[in-house]
């Protein structure tokens, strides 16, 4: 069993997370974080990089693959994108990367509201177990879980890291 | 109102798993239930400023509206709701003659059942019709009572609620006015069911005796002849409508009369709250039951009240059709 | 279906309410007649019934229950009356079938005589075609067989009635009052109450009973009619008949075995079997019934059967046409009032003999010497109503699914056996 990330893990991991944003040398992003996870991360980035633009949240409720199966979950917050995303440049955001399944639901919520430039995509942990083709443009840390394990993150204080059976 | 008929009307409501699977009426709803549709239709309210007006949500499910009484406004914001949520929508008016047993009613569901409905959105001229449709279709398929002769008009409450909740905060202390005929009004009693669950207990019915009969008190209103008692002091006055009808029924002598006495102008609502919101399930009869200057009024909330009805069917359709076929959550 | 000219029923409890009968007896029947009832030798012929633990009762008497029409009678249904122990049935008017007419009448007789298994007493018309306009030919009738005439619930004026009840009682016939005024009734389907208001039901008001009582009360007290009230359903209804009875008034009146088992509440989530007519009223109407029947105020209890077809009930309620079979499930319910102290045994049985006996001029006796008539009743029998064991086609009916306690085993008319319950369905 990989060790539990420590505060301090997870802090580097988060400045680790700042610069490779930076890095990618983007205009004026749009960054979107994903409910509930990517939101406080989105918010940590917006002002530790100094970005103008407010971060915009996106609750993928209404777009999940497993719908049919599972039933709307009733907690479904309002998405708070601008109108229009035609030709801006987005950074998805989200606090653990594991199936690929909420990123690509956030992708078509994404596409509903217009035709982005880009859109780039940073994780503060990814921990395997893709069932989809979908990377990380940046990564905070890697930890490789279980199928029968989940991982918790809150942040930014207290900034914790729960391991818990799924 | 009687707290054990309402349970039994409200139990069909719910699934096995106690999730809502349809939506007849308010009676017998629990108060989690209506605070998660308010929930739902504030993240959907959005929906309407985007620029694609649309969610999966219910992608690939068939919606029918059933309209055996006539209502454009209604079917109108349904339709838009159940195509918000990326629905196919079939809309249905069965002309309604005043000869007709209804007898084709479970004949119709049965066949439109047997092209793959997921739901049926059903207004009827008949009280129960909803049940007795519920009662009968396959364990998939969800109903939405658009209205139910004079029983039920559940999303119309839920909507008015919703705009209160908008404009107010919440219920606590509120006292509620319903003006008109509540003895016929599907929607009256809706709300009272509504506002009951919502823990408002002072309503107060206004009307004149034919229309707002003193046994009406047994619905969990105040009844009140005369309007200055009935508005004194409200938060919110909910109008309802006066049908033609209720002239040559006997019910009242004429318009002039009914409005002289019960129509709400500037003079009648100053007995109630100065900042007292004014509401009207629509069409409005102007001059008949409402003053135009009052309907068109800074407090008047008409307007947001249509605006509400198509997030708040979207939140039905979404809760009962979006409840998904497996067991696990 | 034996055709026993002899045979003696050994051993049973034999209760006639007319004469306070309450014996353990034998009862031999021979040639269609009670002969005798004692402790009886054996005779070495005819069949030998032992009924022991069993009651032997009158066949029951019926005021009122539907069962076709004149020409087009229901062999089902009739059966099904023979089931429920009844012997005679009394049968209300309806429009259009032509019960002002005396050779319908007979024709109606004829054809229940033909079938054999019960006796038809039809209520004739009290107005042409039942249209509260002209009255009928009540003295043509009352040769063709009928005791009591009638408006089948259609509505009548103050002129006309008061007329028809003149010319009813120079024939010696007993005008049949329905409990309800036509107009205050109007098109509703439920008790004017809150659980009506609650459904969105248009309600009948108890004042459409207690108009149409006062009235038709005040017109017989004028006219030292004999009237019997049919279908009384509330508790102001049955303060009026205790009062006109205490005034010396010559009234009967009869309530549906429904009215005091069941009220308004029942109908909950708009059940189609609820949907009666008398309307089930509140509990305080209920109860009041009861007392009713308990100090004999209320004489009969009919069942008001009526086996409305499977679609008729399959439709919003007010649609649905109201009504619902009973027949088999009129003594049971009623023995559950006893059970529950409510009315004594002697007066409930009565209810269901004797008293509509007498009202419609003969039957619910059982005595030496008299017509057999009679039913045999397992008094502990519990049994489920399903389609197992309900031979009416009617089963959108309030005791549907129920257990009862009590069960008609046997059915003689005229001492054939009309219904016997088969060994092999002695349930549960």
């Amino acid at each position: 069993m990989p060790n539990t990330p420590t505060e301090a893990d997870l802090a580097a991991a988060l400045e680790h997370l700042a610069t490779a944003c930076a890095a990618l040398r983007l205009d004026d992003p749009l960054l979107v974080g994903i409910e509930t996870g990517g939101i406080w991360l989105a918010q940590w980035l917006h002002q530790r990089l100094g970005l103008t633009t407010p971060v915009a949240g996106l609750d993928v409720g209404f777009y999940r693959d497993d719908l049919q199966r599972a039933g709307l979950k009733s907690a479904v917050r309002p998405s708070s994108l601008p109108p229009s995303v035609d030709n801006r440049q987005i950074v998805l955001v989200d606090d653990v990367l594991h199936t690929g399944r909420t990123v690509c639901a956030a992708l078509r919520e994404l596409f509903d509201f217009g035709r982005p430039a880009c859109v780039r995509l940073l994780v503060l942990v990814d921990r395997g177990g893709r069932e989809l083709p979908v990377a990380a443009d940046a990564v905070g840390l890697q930890l490789a879980l279980p199928a029968d394990r989940r991982l918790r993150l809150s942040g930014p204080q207290p900034l914790r890291a729960t391991v818990e059976p799924a | 109102m009687n707290a054990a008929l309402a349970k039994r009307l409200g139990a069909i409501q719910y699934d096995a798993q106690g999730r809502l699977r349809h939506l007849l009426t308010l009676e017998g709803l629990q108060r989690d239930t209506v605070d998660a549709l308010f929930t739902l239709a504030d993240s959907l309210v959005e929906v309407g400023g985007r620029s694609i007006k649309s969610v999966p949500l219910l992608r690939g499910k068939t919606v029918v509206l059933l309209f055996f009484e006539a209502s454009t406004r209604t079917r109108t914001t349904f339709e838009i709701a159940a195509k918000r949520l990326s629905a196919d929508v079939v809309t249905l008016d069965v002309p309604a003659s005043s000869t007709s047993k209804g007898e084709s009613l479970l004949d119709t569901i049965a066949n439109l059942e047997a092209m793959q409905t997921d739901a049926f959105v059903v207004r009827h001229a008949d009280s129960g019709a909803a049940q007795l449709i519920a009662s009968h279709v396959a364990p998939q398929v969800a109903v939405v009572n658009a209205g139910d002769g004079c029983h039920a008009h559940p999303t119309q409450a839920l909507l008015d609620l919703y705009t209160i909740r908008q404009h107010r905060g919440g219920f606590e202390g509120l006292k509620v006015a319903i003006v008109g005929d509540v003895l016929h009004s599907r929607v009256a009693r809706s709300q009272l069911a509504g506002l009951r669950l919502l823990g408002v207990d002072d309503i107060r019915l206004v009307g004149p005796p034919t229309l707002v009969p003193p046994r009406l008190a047994s619905l969990g209103g105040r009844v009140c002849h005369d309007p200055r008692e009935g508005l004194d002091g409200v938060d919110v006055v909910m109008m309802l409508r006066l049908q033609r009808e209720r002239m040559t029924g006997g019910f009242v002598p004429s318009d002039r009369e009914y409005f002289a006495l019960y129509g709400l102008t500037e003079a009648a609502l100053a007995a109630a709250r100065p900042d007292a919101l004014v509401m009207h399930p629509g069409p409005i009869n102007r001059g008949v039951e409402i003053a135009s200057a009052v309907a068109d009024g800074k407090r008047s909330l008409i307007l947001p009240q249509v605006t509400n009805g198509i997030a708040i069917r979207m939140a039905v359709l979404a809760q009962t059709l979006g409840r998904g076929s497996g067991g696990d959550e | 279906m034996s055709d026993a000219t002899r045979l003696t029923l050994r051993g049973g409890r034999v209760i006639d309410p007319a004469s306070g009968t309450d014996t353990v007896a034998d009862v031999r029947v021979e040639d269609g007649r009670i002969v005798a009832i004692g402790p009886l030798p054996d005779h070495g012929d005819g069949e030998v019934l032992d009924v022991r633990g069993r009651w032997v009762l009158p066949g029951l008497v019926d005021l009122a229950g539907q069962v076709g029409s004149p020409d087009a009678l229901s062999r089902r249904e009739l059966q099904a009356a023979a089931a429920g122990g009844i012997t005679q049935l009394g049968v209300m008017p309806a429009p259009a079938a032509g019960w002002d007419n005396p050779a319908v009448i007979g024709r109606l007789r004829d054809g229940a005589r033909a079938l054999g298994l019960l006796r038809l007493a039809p209520v004739g018309a009290l107005t042409a075609g039942l249209g509260g306009e002209q009255l009928a030919e009540l003295g043509l009738l009352r040769r063709a067989g009928c005791r009591l005439v009638g408006q089948g619930g259609q509505p009548i004026g103050a002129r006309v009635l008061r007329r028809g009840l003149e010319y009813a009682h120079g024939h010696g016939l007993t005008a049949v009052i329905d409990a309800e005024d036509a107009e205050l009734a109007g098109d509703g389907c439920v008790h004017e109450g809150a659980v009506g208001v609650q459904l969105g039901l248009t309600g009948i008001p108890v004042a459409a009973e207690v108009t149409a009582l006062s009235r038709a009360l005040a017109l017989a007290t004028a006219c030292q009619a004999r009237v019997h009230v049919h279908g009384v359903s509330s508790a102001a209804g049955v303060a009026l008949l205790r009062a006109a009875k205490a005034a010396g008034l010559a009234v009967t009146a009869d309530t549906p075995v429904w009215n005091l088992h069941f009220t308004d509440e029942d109908i909950g989530a708009y059940a189609p079997a609820f949907h009666l007519r008398p309307p089930l009223r509140e509990a305080g109407d209920r109860a009041a019934l009861r007392a009713a029947l308990a100090d004999g105020t209320l004489d009969a209890v009919c069942s008001d059967h009526r086996a409305v077809d499977g679609e008729a009930k399959r439709r919003p309620f007010a649609r649905c046409t109201p009504g619902a079979a009973g027949f088999e499930a009129l003594l049971a319910l009623v023995l559950e009032l006893v059970d529950a102290g409510e009315v004594p045994l002697r007066r409930a049985l009565a209810a269901l003999t004797s008293e509509p006996g007498t009202i419609l001029g003969d039957g619910g006796r059982l005595s030496a010497g008299a017509v057999a008539d009679l039913c045999v009743v397992d008094p502990q029998a519990r049994w489920t109503v399903d389609a197992a064991s309900w031979h009416s086609a009617g089963q959108c009916t309030p005791a549907w699914g129920r257990t009862l306690r009590g069960r008609v085993t046997l059915t003689l008319l005229g001492g054939r056996t009309v219904y016997r319950l088969s060994e092999n369905s002695h349930d549960r």
